[in-house]
C-alpha cells in the first residue's frame, strides 16, 4: 500500500545533489562544448549546431555506429540464450550449488584492463597459447592485428567470456524462486521439457532477464577499456567502435567540440535504445 | 492507561482509506476490530501503531499526544500474521531483543525472559532458533517478545490465521489470560466472528475502512446498527430478504407470511429487510410460532459438531446453522423452521428498525 | 478413474531409519473405492502431504506399494500414472489465457482441437469462469486462480485420481465456503475419485465421504463424518474434530462399571477386556446442566452468539458444555447430566465401549 510522507524528500536530497555534481554539471559542460568551437586558452566561439549536422552527415560516424551496433547485437544474441542455458544446467540444490556460483562469478572480478591485456597476449602468434595453437598446430591462419575477422572474432569471444556469467547468475536467480509447486504441477499435466521451460521458467524469468538485457545493452554499448587495449580499434579501422572514435576525436585530435556532440548524439542513442527495451519488454505487464 | 483517536483519518491519494475514526479504547479486555480482508483492520492497526501518517486527528495514549512521536519512542508491541522472528537469533534472544534495545539490566532481562516463556510454554525452546520451531512455536514467541517488552499498548494483527486449526482454537483460549492483568491496551484484528466473540471483550466492527459498531461483543452481536454489521458479524452470511409489511403482517416476496410484535408491528407500512442469522433457522420446529421456510437443498457442510445447509427458497438462497448432522438429501425438498423472535428488520437503505 | 491400495506402505526420510520415530509414514493399509470422496484429516507433520507425495508419484515410500485397480506404481513417474493435483499455492502458467491454461493438460496429452474446446467450456461452465476464458490468467484474484488450478485437475475425464493438497489455504475466509461447497458440487458431478488433503475440520468433514484422520504417521480412524463426530475411535479424534474438543475424563474401573471421582458414570455398553489407562470422553454437545448429576463449579462462561460454552470443575478435571438459552453465573454451582449412550470408554487412547445396537 501506498502512503505519503513528505519527509522521504528529505532522505532523496543528499543522493539528489550527489547526482547533481556526478552527472548533471558534466552534461551540462558537454552541452556547453557541444556548441563552441575552442583552440585551447579558454577561448570561445559559438557554432551552433554546427557540429551536429557535420557529425551526422559523417560517413566516419556512420561506420563506428554500425560497427557499435553489430558487436552489441552480436553479443547479446549469444549471452542470452547461451546464458540462460547455462542457469539451466546448473544444479538447483547440493554442494555443487556454491562451487559453480563462485565459479561464475570469477570472470567478472577480474579488472577491464586486465582482460583486455590477458586476451591479448593470450592470443598473440608467436607466444600466447591460443594464437600458437591456432597458428602453429592448426594451422589456421589467426592473426588479429593483420585480420579484421580475428579481431572481430576475438573481441566477441572476450566479452562473451567476461560477461556471460552475469546473464547466467540472473537467470538463476529467477530460475531458484520457482516454488517447486510449479514443477510439480506441470509434471502431473503432462509438460515436457521444452513446456516447462516456455510456459513456466520462461515467464518467471522474463524480469531478470528484461534487466540482464539492459544492463549487457547499456555495458557493451559503451564498452571501450578491453577493445582498446585488445585491439586498439584495429587493423585499420576495423574494430574502431564509437566509443574508441570518441575518444580518438577527443583526446587524440583535440576536437573538442565534435566529440561533445558525439557524446551527446552517443548518449541520446544509448537511451532510447534502453528506453526502446524496457517498453517492450514489460509491455505486456501492464494490461 | 487508555488508547484514544480522535477523528483520524487516513489519505492514500486522493482516496480516503480510512475514514474519520474515533475510539477510545481501554486496558483490561481485548478491543477487536472485526471486519472483511480489506475493510482497513491493518490500516487502522498501522496507523494506532504510528506505522503510517495520519492524514487528520490526533492520536492519545495514556492522556498524551503521541500523534507525532516515532513507533520507536510510543512503546507499543505488534505481532503479525506471519511469524516475524529474527531467524539468526534463539528464542531466548528474539524475547529479549526489545529488552536490550531498551538499555535494561541483564538480570532483568533474564527474569522477564523466562516469565513471559513459562506463560507461553516455550521453557524448553530458548536455545532453538525459529527455524527449528512449528508454526504455533513461532507465533508464541511473537506473542512472548510482546509479553516481555511490557508495552502500553499490544496490536495482535490476525495472529492466529496461519496456524492449525486446532492450534488455533488452544491459543485463541489462552490469549485473554495471557494479557489479563498487564495494564496494557490490547487491539486484536480478525475476520472471523467467532473469534471475537470467544474473545469476548469489545468489539469494533469495521467495514469499507471506517467503524460502523462500537461496544461490548455480545451486545454488537445481538444488536447491530444496520444490516451491514449484521453481515459482518455472521458466519455463515446472514440470511436477508425483502418483506412487505401490512398490519402486523410481514410478507416474504417468495415464502411464508408471519405476524409481527413489538416494534416491529408498530412500523408503519411498507416495503423492510429481514434478517435473521443461519442458526435461528433450524431443519426442525422447536417452537410454537417458528415459521415454516419451504426449501430445496443446494448444498450441505460439516464442521463438526455443527452443520450447515444452504437451500433455495423460490431465487433466494437462504443458510441453516444446526447443533448435529443432519441428513440432507442434495437437491430435495426441505422444511427449515425460522423463529420470527429472532429477526431484525431493516430499512430498504440498510438502517435497522426493529 | 481407479481404485487404490496402498499396502503395508512405510516412508522414512532418512536413509537408515532406526526406530519408528524416524518414519514420518509408520504403516498404511487402505483401500480407496473408485469414484469415492476422500479427506486426510490431521494437524501439520502429521504425514498426510508425505502420504499425497506418494500416491502422486513425488516421493518413492521406503517400504510399500500402491496399486491403482490392481496395478503396481509404486516406482511409475507422476506423468505415468495419470492423476491431477491442486496444490496449497494456484499454479498458473502466467502467458496463457485462462482457457489455454484449462486446455494445457490435454493438448500436452495430443487431444483432438475439437474435443480440447467442449471439455474445457464444461469445466469453465461448472467453475463458473466461462466468462473469464479469453483473459490472461496472471491477473486474477487468487481464488479464481485457484478454481483454474482445480480445473486443470479436472479437464482431463480419465484421471485416476484428483488430490487437493490444503487448495483453500490462501482463499479468503468469506470465498471460502463458496468454494468448499463448490468442490463438493464437483464431485457429485464428475465422480473422480478424490482425496482432500487438509488441517481443517470443517473442509474434511464437508468434502468427504470418508474421512482419514492422521497422528504422527499413523492413521487413527476411517470413518464418515457422523462417524467421527459421533463415536470417535480415537481421544485424538474427540479433541481434533468438533470444537470444543470431547471432554476426557480420567476415571476408575471395576468390572463392568466405570467412575469418575467417586461418582458412577453410566456408559454406552459393555467395557472391552484390556489394561492400561481409562478415560471416559463425552462431547461438550451431549453434556447437560440439570437439577442431578455431577457437582461442579462454574469457572468460565464464553458467549459464542448462538450458543455458550460453560466450563466447569470437577475437583481437578475441566469440564465443558455447550448450553443454548439461559447459562449460570462465574462461580456458581451446577450439575452436570450426560447422555448415557454418547458417553464412551477409552483405554490407552483407543475406544474401550462396544456399541449399542
Amino acid at each position: 500500500m501506498k502512503t505519503q510522507n513528505n519527509r522521504g524528500w528529505f532522505f532523496v536530497l543528499p543522493v539528489l545533489l550527489l547526482v547533481a555534481f556526478n552527472a548533471l554539471i558534466p552534461i551540462m559542460t558537454v552541452v556547453n562544448y557541444s556548441v563552441q568551437e575552442t583552440f585551447g586558452n579558454n577561448v570561445f566561439f559559438w557554432q551552433g549546431l554546427d557540429w551536429f549536422q557535420q557529425l551526422l552527415n559523417s560517413d566516419r560516424f556512420h561506420a563506428a555506429l554500425g560497427r557499435q551496433f553489430l558487436f552489441t547485437g552480436l553479443i547479446l544474441v549469444i549471452e542470452i540464450p547461451l546464458g540462460i542455458i547455462i542457469a539451466l544446467s546448473m544444479p538447483r540444490q547440493g554442494v555443487w550449488v556454491p562451487v559453480c556460483l563462485v565459479l561464475m562469478a570469477l570472470p567478472m572480478l577480474i579488472p577491464w584492463n586486465v582482460v583486455g591485456a590477458m586476451w591479448n597476449i593470450f592470443t598473440l602468434p608467436d607466444i600466447g597459447l591460443l594464437g600458437y595453437l591456432m597458428n602453429h598446430t592448426l594451422g589456421i591462419n589467426y592473426d588479429m592485428t593483420q585480420n579484421p575477422l580475428a579481431a572481430w572474432v576475438t573481441i566477441i569471444t572476450m566479452d562473451v567470456w567476461h560477461w556471460t556469467s552475469l546473464v547466467v547468475l540472473l537467470s538463476y536467480a529467477g530460475l531458484v524462486s520457482i516454488p517447486d509447486a510449479y514443477y510439480q504441477a506441470a509434471k502431473i499435466d503432462g509438460a515436457s521439457n521444452w513446456s516447462v521451460f516456455r510456459y513456466i521458467q520462461l515467464p518467471k524469468m522474463k524480469t531478470v532477464l528484461t534487466i540482464a538485457i539492459l544492463l549487457r545493452f547499456m555495458d557493451s554499448f559503451n564498452i571501450y577499456t578491453e577493445p582498446f587495449v585488445l585491439t586498439g580499434g584495429g587493423p585499420g579501422n576495423s574494430t574502431t567502435l564509437l566509443s574508441i572514435d570518441l575518444v580518438k576525436i577527443a583526446l587524440g585530435q583535440f576536437d573538442l567540440g565534435p566529440a561533445a556532440a558525439m557524446s551527446l548524439i552517443y548518449f541520446a542513442i544509448t537511451l532510447l535504445v534502453s528506453w526502446l527495451f524496457y517498453t517492450l519488454m514489460t509491455k505486456d505487464d501492464a494490461k | 492507561m487508555t488508547l484514544e483517536l480522535r477523528s483520524i483519518t487516513k489519505r492514500v491519494g486522493a482516496a480516503l482509506h480510512i475514514k474519520e475514526t474515533s475510539l477510545v479504547l481501554e486496558p483490561g479486555q481485548f478491543n477487536v476490530l472485526l471486519g472483511e480482508t480489506g475493510a482497513g483492520k491493518t490500516s487502522l492497526i498501522k496507523l494506532m501503531a504510528g506505522l503510517d501518517p495520519l492524514a487528520s486527528g490526533e492520536i492519545f495514549l495514556d492522556g498524551k499526544d503521541v500523534t507525532r512521536l516515532n513507533t520507536q519512542k510510543r512503546n507499543i508491541s505488534l505481532v503479525h500474521q506471519f511469524f516475524v522472528n529474527y531467524p539468526h537469533m534463539t528464542v531466548f534472544d528474539n524475547i529479549a531483543s526489545p529488552l536490550r534495545v531498551a538499555g535494561m539490566a541483564k538480570s532483568e532481562i533474564q527474569g522477564r525472559v523466562e516469565d513471559a516463556a513459562d506463560i507461553l510454554q516455550l521453557r524448553p525452546m530458548l536455545h532453538r532458533r525459529p527455524h527449528e520451531l512449528s508454526g504455533g512455536q513461532q507465533q508464541r514467541t511473537a506473542l512472548a517478545r510482546a509479553i516481555a517488552k511490557e508495552s502500553r499498548a499490544v496490536f495482535l494483527d490476525e495472529p492466529l490465521a496461519n496456524l492449525d486449526y486446532k492450534l488455533r482454537e488452544e491459543l485463541r483460549e489462552q490469549l485473554p489470560e495471557l494479557f489479563a492483568g498487564r495494564g496494557a491496551v490490547v487491539v486484536y484484528a480478525t475476520s472471523e466472528p467467532e473469534e471475537a466473540l470467544l474473545l469476548g471483550g469489545k468489539t469494533a466492527l469495521m467495514e469499507d475502512g471506517k467503524v460502523v459498531q462500537f461496544g461490548p461483543t455480545a451486545e454488537i452481536y445481538r444488536a447491530p446498527v444496520d444490516l451491514a454489521s449484521a453481515a459482518v458479524f455472521s458466519d455463515p452470511p446472514i440470511n436477508s430478504a425483502r418483506i412487505v409489511k401490512k398490519g402486523t403482517t410481514a410478507q416474504l416476496a417468495v415464502g411464508p407470511a408471519w405476524q409481527l410484535t413489538g416494534g416491529a408491528a408498530a412500523l408503519t407500512d411498507g416495503e423492510y429487510i429481514v434478517a435473521i442469522r443461519p442458526n435461528h433457522v433450524l431443519p426442525k420446529r422447536q417452537k410454537e410460532q417458528a415459521v415454516e421456510l419451504p426449501g430445496t437443498v443446494l448444498v450441505t457442510e460439516l464442521s463438526g459438531s455443527e452443520s450447515s445447509a444452504h437451500f433455495a427458497m423460490g431465487d433466494e438462497n437462504w443458510v441453516s446453522l444446526a447443533h448435529g448432522v443432519h441428513p440432507y438429501q442434495i437437491g430435495g425438498k426441505h422444511a427449515f423452521y425460522m423463529d420470527p423472535a429472532h429477526c431484525f428488520y431493516f430499512a430498504p437503505d440498510g438502517t435497522r428498525v426493529a | 478413474m481407479a481404485k487404490i491400495t496402498l499396502s503395508n506402505l512405510r516412508h522414512s526420510y532418512y536413509p537408515n531409519p532406526q526406530g519408528p520415530d524416524d518414519y514420518a509414514l509408520k504403516e498404511i493399509d487402505l483401500d480407496w473405492e473408485d469414484g469415492g470422496a476422500y479427506a486426510l484429516l490431521g494437524p501439520s507433520g502429521c504425514g498426510k502431504s508425505t502420504l499425497l507425495n506418494i500416491i502422486s508419484g513425488l516421493l518413492i515410500p521406503s517400504e510399500g506399494r500402491i496399486l491403482f485397480d490392481d496395478r503396481d506404481v509404486t516406482k511409475l513417474e507422476p506423468t505415468q500414472r495419470n492423476i491431477a493435483q491442486v496444490f496449497q499455492f494456484p499454479v498458473i502458467y502466467d502467458t496463457m489465457s485462462v482457457f489455454d491454461n484449462l486446455a494445457f493438460p490435454l493438448r500436452n496429452r495430443g487431444a483432438a482441437e475439437a474435443d480440447v474446446t467442449r471439455r474445457v467450456h464444461e469445466i469453465a461452465e461448472m467453475l463458473e469462469l466461462t466468462d473469464m476464458l479469453k483473459t490472461r490468467a496472471a491477473g486474477l484474484s487468487p481464488d479464481n486462480k485457484q478454481k483454474i488450478s482445480m480445473g486443470r485437475g479436472l479437464v482431463r475425464d480419465d484421471v485416476n485420481v484428483v488430490m487437493f493438497d490444503e487448495p483453500l489455504t490462501v482463499i479468503d475466509p468469506h470465498l471460502k465456503w463458496k468454494l468448499r461447497s463448490k468442490l463438493k458440487e464437483l464431485h457429485q458431478k464428475v465422480r473422480a475419485t478424490m482425496i482432500y488433503v487438509t488441517h481443517d475440520q470443517t473442509e474434511a468433514l464437508t468434502f468427504a465421504d470418508q474421512v482419514v484422520v492422521m497422528q504422527d504417521g499413523e492413521i487413527v480412524q476411517i470413518g464418515t463424518p457422523v462417524d467421527l463426530f459421533e463415536r470417535p475411535a480415537h481421544t485424538f479424534v474427540g479433541h481434533f474434530i468438533g470444537s470444543p474438543g470431547m471432554n476426557l475424563l480420567p476415571c476408575e474401573i471395576n468390572g463392568q462399571s466405570a467412575s469418575f471421582q467417586g461418582q458412577p458414570i453410566t456408559l454406552e455398553g459393555a467395557i472391552t477386556k484390556g489394561e492400561g489407562r481409562c478415560e471416559i470422553g463425552i462431547r461438550p454437545e451431549f453434556v447437560a446442566l440439570s437439577d442431578k448429576g455431577l457437582a461442579a463449579k462454574v469457572l468460565k462462561v464464553s458467549d459464542v452468539g448462538r450458543h455458550s460454552v460453560v466450563e466447569a470443575m470437577v475437583g481437578e478435571t475441566s469440564i465443558k458444555a455447550i448450553v443454548e438459552g439461559e447459562t449460570p453465573g462465574q462461580g456458581a454451582d451446577v450439575h452436570l447430566a450426560f447422555d448415557p449412550a454418547r458417553t464412551r470408554l477409552y483405554r490407552d487412547g483407543w475406544i474401550a465401549t462396544e456399541a449399542k445396537q
